[in-house]
């Protein structure tokens, strides 16, 4: 009979894998086993760590300063820090301007700084029409400028204000010899229609040093001011037709040379001269002696 | 009969749940080795020549990826005798196949080929009234089969149709769509020992592996040892294993009979032990190095050493000559011929038209056995070796293998077996609807 107690030492060897070597090697071959194993456990095993040592806020608070820490000394390398400012494109009175508007604290790294807030805050300087503000070379914060180009001036009261071909205004004057280049114009919104202004003024060209300036009418209309406070009235539409037409007469009778205070050109159908008070007297006056006669 | 029906079915599907994860394990239990192949199924595809009623339950191509033998422990006479040691030895061949084909397996096909197998020829017939036979008749018609007493220590095994006849026309394979008026059915039935199926079972299950079928070993060498004339036209398969030896008969391409003979070739070692007051291992040395069946007159000079470890001097260097080697196997072997004479002559086997016979098995490497087996059992013996199947290593392709080989033919292209077909229809309530309607026309 065969012995039902297993004898320590068999005098055949038969190699038998035991149960649980036998299921583990089942289990090695089964490929959802094998990719829990090989890749489930490990992380697993990491995720439990990284939240152990994540639950404790002295470990988190270490994590973020020693982040911040590295962040900053990067950011402070002196490759990245800007020590100057320099504006080109400017007169001295926009660099002025520039710089008191740019306000920063050097030296700054250049990570620290918002170029777009400076770009915008030098752009919303009246007297620069563009700005373009970048981290040059030599560690400069470089802001070019292209200074808005003064056309006319407004006057305002006793303010003269310089005017851009936008109508924007680009600075005040002193005093008015101060650019006598400059056309002068006046009244409520004036610089609203300063292209239409700047028109004017290129056909007014003929009258010469004779003009004064344009006034602005009730937001609505021009009247060119000429020395020996001459006006000529202009109509709302098509105002450069009407100035024309003054010229050809000017031209051809010499009408402003004449007596005329007003030359009332507001309808175009019906232009209408107004004499100065003398000549409307002498006129008068002649008229009269004729009627005498 | 209906849970066998029940749990035969539960097997099959077991067998497509193996077949689609592609992968399914051969377990050859024997006396001598436990052998495991495994299996990797490459898809269902059509066998060329598939006759009779197609295969219900699938066939496929298939691909041996792992093949592994162990010595077999703790089985006798083909059954599984202590079930510690068995199922350590089907571990050991499992572990080992499963390595090499690197997948695991959890269905696994067994043979078993002791159990005291006992075939049966039943015969079925019903009326089909002139009808076409439909697939449900053929279900019918095996249901009808008279099963005998076969008693309730014994499981049916293999039931597989072998024959159909319509009215008076017999020898059909397949039946279906032909008009007739009886349909008659020859069923061939294989039953063995319920415990000794229930131990395989027990053993196969305490290794984590799911059973996806049953064989007998006798039907499966015969499969894999017999070509196919000899299948067809009528020959036995002689299966001489090491604790049993299994005989099929095949007759048009259907195993018709199966019985064992519970000797083998552990027995001719045991004589040989006895004989030469030698130790099984050293018997089973001797038997295998210098066994014979036919003595020469060289063979009296040719000394063995039997060698031994006592200490004794005179006995530690006993030879023995080969002639008295074979006097001892000789009559062992001739006493199991015999019997296998006896078995073929009591199934009827010499009317069949061709008696091939066909001894495979590990005992049929016998020098010398075709002789003396041409002597009991007729002249047309030859020694079988296994078909080649693909991927089968060169060491598992000997005689030893064909019931392991037999079983992967089997696995992959299974025969039709009674619990194929559907159930038959009696139980359906529509069947007994259109009866009572029948029965209205015929009585108003």
């Amino acid at each position: 009979m065969r012995a039902l107690i297993a004898k320590r030492k068999s005098t055949t060897r038969d190699p038998a894998p035991s149960k649980w070597r036998y299921r583990l090697q089942r289990w090695m071959l089964t490929p959802t086993f094998v990719a829990t194993l090989r890749l489930g456990i490990p992380l697993a095993l990491i995720a439990i760590i990284v939240t152990t040592f994540f639950s404790d806020p002295d470990n988190r608070a270490m994590i973020s300063d020693t982040l911040a820490e590295a962040k900053t000394s990067l950011q402070h390398r002196p490759e990245f820090m800007v020590h100057q400012l320099k504006v080109e494109g400017a007169t001295p009175q926009i660099e002025e301007q520039v710089r008191r508007v740019v306000q920063v604290a050097f030296p700054i790294s250049s990570f620290n700084l918002d170029l777009e807030s400076l770009k915008t805050n030098v752009s919303s300087l009246n007297t620069v029409s563009q700005a373009v503000v970048k981290v040059g070379e030599d560690s400069n914060l470089v802001v070019v400028v292209t200074p808005r180009e003064p056309v006319a001036i407004w006057r305002d009261g006793s303010v003269l204000n310089l005017l851009d071909t936008e109508g924007v205004f680009s600075g005040a004057l002193e005093t008015r010899a101060d650019r006598p280049d400059l056309p002068l114009i006046a009244g409520e919104g004036a610089f609203a229609s300063i292209q239409e202004a700047l028109r004017l003024f290129e056909r007014a060209e003929p009258l010469g040093p004779r003009v004064r300036g344009l006034v602005r009418i009730g937001e609505r209309r021009w009247d060119l001011v000429l020395d020996r406070d001459q006006r000529i009235q202009l109509p709302s539409d098509d105002p450069s037709a009407a100035l024309d037409r003054i010229i050809v007469l000017n031209a051809a009778h010499k009408l402003l040379e004449r007596d005329v205070a007003v030359v009332d050109m507001r309808n175009a159908a019906r232009p209408t001269v107004r004499l100065t008070t003398e000549a409307a007297n002498a006129l008068r006056r002649v008229s009269e002696r004729r009627v005498d006669q | 009969m209906r849970d066998l029906y029940d749990s035969q079915r539960a097997m099959r599907n077991m067998r497509k749940a193996a077949m689609q994860r592609g992968v399914v394990a051969i377990l050859d239990i024997g006396t001598s080795k436990i052998a495991c192949l495994v299996l990797r199924f490459d898809g269902t595809e059509d066998f060329k020549n598939a006759d009779g009623i197609g295969s219900l339950a699938g066939q496929s191509q298939f691909r041996v990826i792992g093949a592994a033998t162990t010595r077999s422990r703790g089985v006798r006479f083909g059954e599984v005798d202590a079930m510690q040691e068995t199922e350590r030895a089907i571990r050991t061949a499992v572990q080992a196949a499963q390595k090499m084909a690197n997948v695991r397996v959890d269905h696994v096909i067994a043979c078993l080929s002791g159990a005291r197998p006992s075939s049966y020829g039943l015969e079925g017939a019903i009326d089909i009234d002139g009808g076409t036979v439909s697939d449900s008749d053929i279900g019918r018609v095996m249901a009808a089969c008279d099963v005998p007493d076969y008693g309730t220590d014994r499981e049916v095994l293999h039931a597989q149709p072998i024959n159909f006849a319509l009215d008076h026309r017999s020898g059909m394979l397949d039946p279906r769509g032909q008009v007739g008026n009886k349909l008659t059915t020859d069923m061939h039935m294989l039953t063995v020992d319920r415990v000794a199926l229930q131990n395989l079972y027990f053993c196969v299950k305490r290794c984590d592996l799911e059973l996806a079928g049953l064989a007998s070993s006798a039907y499966v060498s015969g499969i894999s040892s017999l070509v196919e004339d000899e299948q067809e036209l009528g020959s036995a398969c002689i299966d001489l294993g090491g604790g049993s030896t299994g005989i099929s008969i095949f007759m048009r391409k259907h195993m018709i009979y199966a019985d064992a003979v519970r000797m083998g070739g552990d027995h001719v070692t045991s004589d040989i032990s006895m004989g030469l007051q030698v130790p099984m291992a050293t018997a089973e040395r001797i038997k295998t190095f210098y066994g014979g069946v036919m003595a020469t007159g060289m063979d009296d000079r040719e000394m063995i050493e039997i060698g031994g470890d006592t200490g004794d001097w005179e006995h530690d260097r006993r030879t023995v000559s080969r002639a008295e080697l074979i006097g001892i196997m000789r009559p062992r072997v001739e006493e199991i011929l015999e019997e296998v004479r006896l078995r073929l002559d009591a199934a009827g086997f010499e009317h069949l038209p061709s008696q091939q016979i066909v001894l495979t098995g590990g005992a049929s490497q016998i020098p010398g056995l075709d002789g003396l087996a041409a002597k009991i059992l007729g002249q047309q013996v030859r020694l079988g070796r296994p078909l080649r199947v693909q991927g089968l290593p060169q060491a598992a392709t000997g005689p030893a293998f064909s019931g392991a080989v037999g079983l992967t033919l089997f696995a992959a292209h299974p025969q039709d077996e009674w619990w194929d077909f559907e159930i038959p229809a009696e139980t359906y309530p529509a069947r007994s609807l259109k009866r009572a309607v029948r029965w209205f026309k015929d009585n108003w």
